[in-house]
């Protein structure tokens, strides 16, 4: 897993609540048996203005002009910022995929679906929950000056950039750990091998009907 | 002891151990697979040279890319989409290769992960179920902890039948009385998704309990636990009575004989006790729930079939009122339209979430002697696994099916999410029994109304939608 200690990079204002799964990554592109490729197809429906399909030439593709990531500078943008319930709907881990393909590093929401949260650590990017109020000053503040760049430093956690603000967030300290380290979980745990064991002996005992 | 809700215990018995920030080391009972959110899971352990930890607690299945239509006997020959059936066939050969019981495309067992766990006694009281899809919360009515997890987890669970897990909060979604005649699980469920919203459960597990959960069938209790997730819950979970464990009784991976009984006297416990703390409470009157029906893109925008189309100028919320028009210009609705106004293209009875025998037989009852409306292009019936179709043609339900001129399909996630070749062109309108309504969620451009199975079998017929009450 790639490690997350600082970014900085520019900010996209996605403006909805609730952009589910499906809109990340349309399902025809699930088909896929790899990691990767998911990149171009990032809010497919949204980005481009003719259906997609995979093995397509998705560069030829026409794309949707009022998109915001179609745009300059967001284009570029490494950091997305939306509204609550970001990443809701189904478990696809093909939107973290698609999104972090994309060049995504982060994004930051007033809330997200937990499962979309816990598989955004696994291919190290980072969540990030901050208030609705300070989501909205983020979004005014992109108005004003499309380009803003924001630091995210996942050690201090804190993000710089929205004028002198220093704007602060929390991150479960396990996480923070393994994401600043870019540690495998698996790894991780199968240094518990033994009570893992241990614990099946117990239930074995307790609930055999479980085994 | 403390009074600890039926989410503690749960939480409690499959502790492995913790961090000092409270992530938890969880044990996992069981996972389900399927073709779509495994093969970088089984790659990954290729990888890393890396064996299943207990590959009997695993079952596979083939679902979301499987043909409707044409024979099974022709296995994964039968999808012409050769994507799909590189996936499948990618499926096939990691349970193979990794010696993990899998029920292919032609076995009469194949079918939605949601509805074979359970139907298979696979599923248990007091598990700890998981699987790389989000409805897997379903399992969480057979007093289970069930729920879904990305393909990084599904690896993690593969090597070594644990996960990380921070606790949840609890939430108690109390439903008080009876509902009345015509009201399903699936009406109840949406009520309270409309109520709490898609992200009023997240965070929380959600225990569903009250009268109106305790009259409710095994399979209704599965499609109320099966939305959990739309409302934002990554589990919901339903105490164990006398109907689980009969349910659960003789089923081919359930426990027989004495250990039966064991078990069984163990799952009478799985309930919250009396004084049990929960973070969240909320209430429902069953009587006052009517059939539903969604109008935008969330499942949360729904509304009794009598209501109208909802005005977002007179949403106080701008965030909400700006989500609200984007649902009606993607939906083609007008604000202020009734509900029952709305003419539809399209039918789809199916899904994990109403795919069940019960599920069969109440659209049948309603559709009994009567044709689809001609301006109802296709209405399709996708019983959920081929055990379900094979008991609805031994009670003669497809032929009710195909008389009324629906068509009976083979089993498999169909529609629901359009990986397969069935799907709405853009614009189309289809009542739908599945469980997300989300833009181009059943083919790009075309508009979802969820409903419950009676529902959509009456507005195949009406051709717009009607109050199964009066129908
Ligand atoms: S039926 Fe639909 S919701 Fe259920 S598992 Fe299949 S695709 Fe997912």
């Amino acid at each position: 897993m790639q490690a997350f200690t600082q970014h900085t990079g520019i900010v996209a204002p996605l403006d909805r609540p609730n952009v589910d799964t499906d809109a990340i990554i349309p399902k025809q592109y699930l088909k896929s048996i790899h990691r990767t490729g998911f990149g171009s197809n990032a809010f497919d429906d949204w980005r481009y203005l003719t259906p997609g399909e995979p093995g397509m030439d998705h560069a030829k593709r026409a794309k949707n002009p009022e998109f915001v990531l179609n745009q300059a500078p967001f284009d570029r943008a490494s950091i997305l910022l939306a509204r609550e319930n970001f990443g809701c709907g189904s478990s696809r881990e093909h939107a973290v995929w698609a999104l972090d393909q994309f060049g995504f590093r982060a994004v930051i929401a007033p809330s997200f679906a937990d499962i979309f949260f816990n598989n955004s650590f696994k291919s190290g990017m980072l969540p990030i929950v901050l208030s609705a109020e300070i989501v909205d000053k983020i979004f005014k503040a992109i108005e004003v000056s499309p380009g803003l760049e924001l630091t995210i430093d996942l050690e201090h956690k804190t993000i710089r950039g929205l004028g002198d603000e220093v704007i602060e967030f929390n991150v479960d300290d396990f996480r923070r750990y393994c994401l600043l380290n870019g540690l495998d979980d698996i790894g991780l745990t199968l240094r518990h091998a033994d009570e893992i064991k241990a614990y099946e002996a117990r239930r074995k005992v307790d609930a055999p009907w479980l085994f | 002891m403390t009074a600890r809700t039926l989410y503690d215990k749960l939480w409690d018995a499959h502790v492995i151990r913790s961090e000092d920030d409270g992530t938890a080391l969880l044990y996992i009972d069981r996972q389900l697979v399927h073709e779509v959110t495994s093969p970088q899971a089984f790659e990954g352990l290729r990888m890393a040279n890396r064996q299943p930890w207990r590959r009997e607690a695993m079952l596979a299945v083939p679902d979301h890319n499987v043909p409707t239509l044409g024979s099974r006997a022709d296995g994964i020959e039968g999808i012409a989409d050769l994507v799909s059936r590189e996936q499948v066939s990618t499926l096939d050969n990691n349970c193979a290769e990794f010696k993990i019981v899998e029920f292919k495309m032609n076995d009469i067992r194949q079918g939605i992960v949601h509805v074979i766990g359970p139907e298979e006694g696979f599923t248990l009281p007091g598990m700890t179920i998981v699987c790389g899809d989000s409805h897997t919360s379903t399992h969480g009515a057979f007093g289970a902890l069930a729920f879904g997890i990305g393909t990084s987890e599904v690896e993690h669970v593969m090597a070594s039948q644990s996960l990380m897990q921070k606790k949840a909060k609890n939430m108690l979604v109390r439903v008080n009385g009876h509902v009345g005649a015509g009201v399903t699980a699936k009406d109840i469920v949406l009520a309270i998704i409309g109520k709490i919203g898609t992200a009023g459960g997240t965070g929380y597990t959600i225990e569903f309990a009250g009268e109106a959960i305790e009259d409710l069938s095994v399979e209704g209790r599965m499609t109320v636990c099966n939305m959990a997730i739309e409302g934002g819950a990554r589990a919901g979970i339903i105490a164990v009575d006398e109907k689980t464990i009969e349910y659960v009784k003789g089923r081919p991976f359930a426990p027989k004989g004495e250990m039966f009984d064991k078990a069984a006297a163990a799952w009478l416990d799985l309930h919250s006790d009396a004084g049990a703390h929960f973070d969240c409470v909320v209430e429902l009157s069953a009587a006052e729930i009517a059939p539903q029906v969604s109008w935008g893109t969330s499942p949360e925008m729904v509304v009794p079939v009598a209501a109208k189309v909802p005005n977002p100028e007179t949403e106080g919320d701008a965030v909400k009122a700006n989500g609200m028009r984007k649902a009606l210009a993607y939906m083609g609705l007008e604000a202020g339209q009734a509900i029952d106004s709305i003419a539809i293209d399209k039918v789809f009875i199916g899904s994990c979430t109403n795919s069940r025998i019960e599920d069969m037989r109440a659209a049948a009852a309603v559709i009994k002697g009567r044709k689809k409306a001609d301006s109802v292009m296709l209405a399709m019936v996708v019983p959920g696994s081929g055990l379900v179709k094979q008991q609805a043609e031994a009670e003669g339900l497809d032929k009710v099916f195909l008389e009324a001129g629906f068509e009976w399909r083979e089993p498999g996630c169909s529609m629901c999410l359009a990986m397969n070749a069935d799907r709405l062109e853009p614009g189309e309108r289809c009542a739908s029994t599945s469980n997300r309504n989300f833009e181009g969620r059943q083919g790009q451009g075309g508009r979802t109304h969820l409903v419950s199975p009676a529902m959509a079998a009456a507005a195949a017929i009406a051709g717009h939608f009607v109050d199964v009450r009066n129908f």
